[in-house]
């Protein structure tokens, strides 16, 4: 029974259990409103909720569980003599699952049950006829991966008739719960209250559960990458060379050098046109400029950034090649540190105009007004009274936006090419953190080998940077603030 | 009493003519005010050269060049059982289809009278797509009373000759192209002049999958649009409920204490993690700890609602702090229980600033590529995903994937695919956002 039909039902099951509540509450007050605790659709409700949500939690815990608890099951069918030489015993599993799921398409192509349980890897072409049906296995089959995946599939579809077994019962057993204990006093408007004021914490709790799942993932397989990688040579080796046959260095210094000169060219075009820029809007536009400039400058943060990453890779970067790396004799390469730096640059203005304008906004009107009293130009009050009043917070909009830069990822995919160098010309290709996490993690690669877990361990150092910088930005603004508060 | 004027450097003169320190402030003051203005101008003018160099770039793959032709479908070979019956017709492949439509190329160059002495019957048909004889083979399967005929047939030209129409390729180019030769560019100049050869507008690029290296003009939107939609509406249906219950949560019932703070801080810190980050995230827990598919929008959209849900928090409780407490007060005070009061009276006032955020959201989400380039949506997708919910589970593109995959090709004809998908995708943005500034508009009230 497919998900959707099975959650399809549940739904059914929980609007007649709705309809059911309202009649029973009805009818055990003879019919007379006045006599309930409370409103009639209260009692519906109930029901509705009793039938529905344990059933549906049911369902994703047993989704997010079964491929466990079956993995568990039938990895102790593949022996030691199954995996191939330069294999893994994951990657054989791999295989188990990928020939599952080709069974399960033979079978709905009309093949008989009766024939594939007495089929045997060593005497029927397995390989070939999966292939027919568009799953491609790398080797031909062994025995036992055979009968591994034959017992996978049986438990996998055992698993999701008892899944729907449970879930109908909990359904039927919640909505009967619920509706035979309706009586006038029930009091049901404060039940389904308390249940939707559960549904709610758990709601809120997901920002939770996220984060706690991001830094879990990252550390579990970074532990993983450490167990087979040095972690001294990761963190102190000068080279990044992988080699997708073994024998790779892995070092992260020249993907950290990328990284941070990418950002700090894109930090040295934003940060100085960004707050300019802010001053100018805030002490200096009539309302009509303002109210045009500062929009069009905050279409520039709505603009996503593969936009940005095709134009360092089409226009900009041929640009900066021809007019001046080449003239200059630095480089021949349109990928390069400096374009997409430029292009990243303009990327953050508005993150740090915006920022830095509703910051220098702030500074109370008193103090310029102070400043003017005094005989100073405007440009004086700015650069002697409020930039220095507003700085804890222009602080802050840099190091947030120079989180964004560090975590951006199209834009130098597309624009600082793939090489990883530690070269101070802004005009070679160099490569970043987050263009390796890609490179590493997308196309065919074992998975379990750590030329790919290695991406993991560069997330971890991401994310450990950008957190960082924007606990330490929010700790700044969020100080300032209090200042004129 | 000393006189104070005494201490300073020069007497005063007339208040009229400015001195040299006052006229040294007044230039710092005109310097930077222009600094400032030069700042703005030039955050506009980037933005200006940016949309113009990818309109200029990406407009043209809107248009398509083809070839008029006259086609005859020959029954002998079309329909060798005679019954004009389509299970018998699908027998001849694309490969009959081609010789009849290079034959009618031949005979059409002939009776405009252009002299194609120079190129061998290989290079001649090579002006066409190899995609034109499987639209002719659906066009005539699709309506077999055609064959025995002859019909006007429009049939795509090589992304070559394509290339030299939009002025990509030119004579020179050419000289160095394995693909093209001058010769076949002369012939084309002469049927362009003929009118035989025409650009005319390029529906196939909204409907057509994508299609690999060698065939440029036929590489269309269509799956990836349809992959960003299945993600977009479970992006909406997941993240909408789910954001504006904790929003409700933390913003109307949560007591003030350790755990809410901790949510708080959380929410913050999840809107301003890379990307990226999410797209591990998604790799580790959705596809190799949950087993789901790689390539599913299903996938896609999974990480996408965990990256929009920040924003929509954010936004609604924005909105829902924008609602005076009077209204609460005055529904407390009529009786109505605490949830009553949320969702009969705040929650309805609030939506039209919960509806904004959502789409905004969205929008964001849907010019997100990084994350989906971890999960497998860069792998080469040529059929279209069924209708959901089985579709959700089927491997499927994205717009900015799509995008992402197009600038990776050699040919420079996907350039020009990738400006124009980014169109595309701008034009839906820009659409979203408009949606979002209207709504806001029409609904925001003043308290």
């Amino acid at each position: 029974m497919s998900i959707a039909l099975l959650s399809l039902i549940v739904l059914g099951l929980a609007a007649l259990g709705y309809l059911l509540g309202r009649q029973r509450a009805l009818a055990a007050a003879g019919g007379d409103m006045r006599r309930l605790h409370s409103l009639p659709s209260y009692y519906g409700a109930s029901v509705f909720l009793f039938t529905a949500v344990p059933a549906f939690l049911a369902m994703v815990l047993w989704l997010l569980v079964q491929p466990v608890v079956v993995d568990r099951s039938t990895a102790a069918m593949i022996t030691a003599a199954d995996v191939p030489q330069g294999s893994s015993h994951a990657l054989v599993m791999a295989d188990v699952r990928r020939i599952a799921a080709g069974l399960d398409i033979l079978v709905a192509r009309g093949m008989d049950e009766d024939l594939l349980a007495t089929m045997r890897a060593d005497l029927s072409d397995i390989r070939g006829r999966l292939g027919g049906v568009g799953v491609a296995v790398a080797e031909t089959v062994s025995p036992n991966v055979f009968e591994a995946a034959k017992s996978y599939r049986s438990l996998a579809n055992t698993g999701r008739l008892a899944m729907a077994a449970a879930v109908l019962a909990l359904a039927v057993g919640g909505l009967l719960y619920a509706a035979f204990r309706i009586t006038p006093d029930l009091r049901a408007r404060n039940i389904v209250e308390s249940f939707i004021r559960v549904l709610l914490i758990g709601a809120s709790t997901i920002a939770i559960l996220t984060t706690l799942g991001i830094v879990l993932s990252l550390v579990f397989e970074s532990w993983h990458f450490f167990r087979l990688y040095p972690a001294k040579d990761f963190f102190f080796s000068l080279t990044w060379n992988p080699k997708f046959g073994g024998g790779s260095s892995l070092g992260v210094w020249p993907l950290v050098w990328g990284t941070l000169y990418v950002s700090f060219v894109a930090l040295v075009v934003a940060v100085p046109l960004g707050i300019l820029a802010a001053i100018y809007l805030s002490e200096y536009a009539s309302p009509t400029v303002r109210g045009l400039a500062k929009p069009a400058l905050e279409i520039l943060a709505g603009i996503p950034s593969i936009v940005y990453g095709l134009f360092a890779l089409i226009t900009v970067g041929p640009l900066l090649r021809d007019w001046l790396a080449m003239p200059l004799g630095l480089g021949d390469s349109s990928s390069s540190v400096a374009t997409a730096g430029l292009v990243m640059g303009i990327m953050l203005i508005p993150y740090v105009s915006s920022l830095s304008d509703d910051i220098i906004n702030a500074v109370p009107q008193a103090m310029r007004d102070g400043s003017f009293g005094l005989g100073a130009t405007p440009s004086e009050t700015v650069r002697q009274v409020v930039l220095p009043a507003a700085l804890p917070g222009i602080v802050g909009a840099i190091l947030l936006a120079a989180s964004r830069a560090i975590g951006e990822t199209m834009i130098v995919v597309m624009g600082a090419g793939a090489a990883a160098k530690l070269s101070m010309n802004p005009f070679e290709a160099m490569t970043t953190v987050t263009v390796k996490i890609v490179s590493q993690l997308t196309g065919d690669t074992e998975f379990a080998s750590p030329e790919t877990l290695v991406a993991f361990a560069l997330g971890l150092t991401l994310f450990v940077f950008t957190l960082g910088l924007n606990v330490l930005a929010l700790f700044i603004v969020r100080k300032y603030r209090e200042q004129y508060e | 009493m000393t006189d104070l004027s005494a201490g300073l450097p020069h007497a005063p003169r007339s208040l009229f003519e400015a001195d040299a320190r006052t006229r040294r402030r007044n230039a710092a003051e005109a310097r930077f005010r222009f600094y400032g203005m030069a700042a703005v101008a030039v955050g506009i003018l980037a933005l200006v050269f940016l949309l113009v160099s990818i309109l200029g770039n990406g407009l043209s793959s809107f248009r398509q060049t083809g070839i008029e032709l006259q086609v005859t479908l020959d029954a002998a070979v079309l329909d060798k059982a005679g019954n004009r019956n389509p299970e018998d017709m699908k027998k001849v492949t694309t490969v009959g289809y081609g010789k009849i439509i290079g034959a009618a190329l031949v005979e059409g160059l002939a009776g405009a009278g252009i002299d194609t002495s120079a190129l061998t019957t290989k290079q001649v048909s090579a002006l066409l797509s190899d995609e034109a004889p499987r639209r002719l083979r659906d066009m005539v399967l699709a309506d077999p009373s055609l064959v025995g005929q002859t019909v006007p047939f429009r049939a795509l030209a090589s992304g070559r000759v394509d290339g030299f129409l939009k002025g990509r390729v030119t004579m020179e180019s050419a000289r160095l192209d394995s693909n093209v030769s001058p010769e076949q560019l002369e012939v084309v100049q002469a049927m362009k002049d003929h009118g035989m050869l025409s650009l005319a507008f390029n529906p196939s690029f909204f409907t057509n999958a994508d299609a690999s290296e060698l065939r440029p003009e036929s590489a269309g939107l269509g799956v990836a649009m349809l992959g960003s939609l299945y993600m977009m509406i479970i992006v909406l249906v997941l993240s909408l409920p789910i954001g504006v219950a904790a929003s409700i949560y933390l913003e109307e019932l949560a007591p003030q204490n350790r755990w809410t703070d901790i949510i708080e801080v959380n929410i913050a810190n999840l809107a301003a993690v890379p990307a990226i980050v999410y797209g591990i995230l998604a790799l580790a827990l959705f596809i190799n700890f949950m087993g789901l598919p790689q390539s599913a929008p299903v996938v896609g959209g999974l990480v996408l609602t965990l990256m929009t849900l920040p924003t929509i928090i954010i936004a609604t409780r924005a909105a829902l702090k924008a609602v005076p407490p009077s209204i609460r007060d005055a529904a407390l005070g009529v009786g109505a229980s605490r949830m009553q009061t949320i969702f009969h009276h705040v929650l309805p006032l609030a939506m039209p600033g919960i509806l904004t955020g959502t789409i905004l959201g969205l929008a964001r989400a849907l010019g997100e590529s990084a994350p989906l380039l971890l999960i497998g949506m860069v792998a080469f997708v040529k059929d279209y995903p069924s209708a959901p919910p089985q579709g959700f589970m089927e491997p499927a593109s994205a717009l900015p994937v799509q995008v992402y995959q197009w600038t990776q090709r050699a040919d420079p004809a996907f350039v020009e695919r990738a400006s124009g998908a980014i169109i595309v995708l701008l034009v839906f943005l820009i659409a979203m956002n408009a949606t979002a500034i209207l709504l806001r508009r029409r609904f925001e009230r003043r308290w």
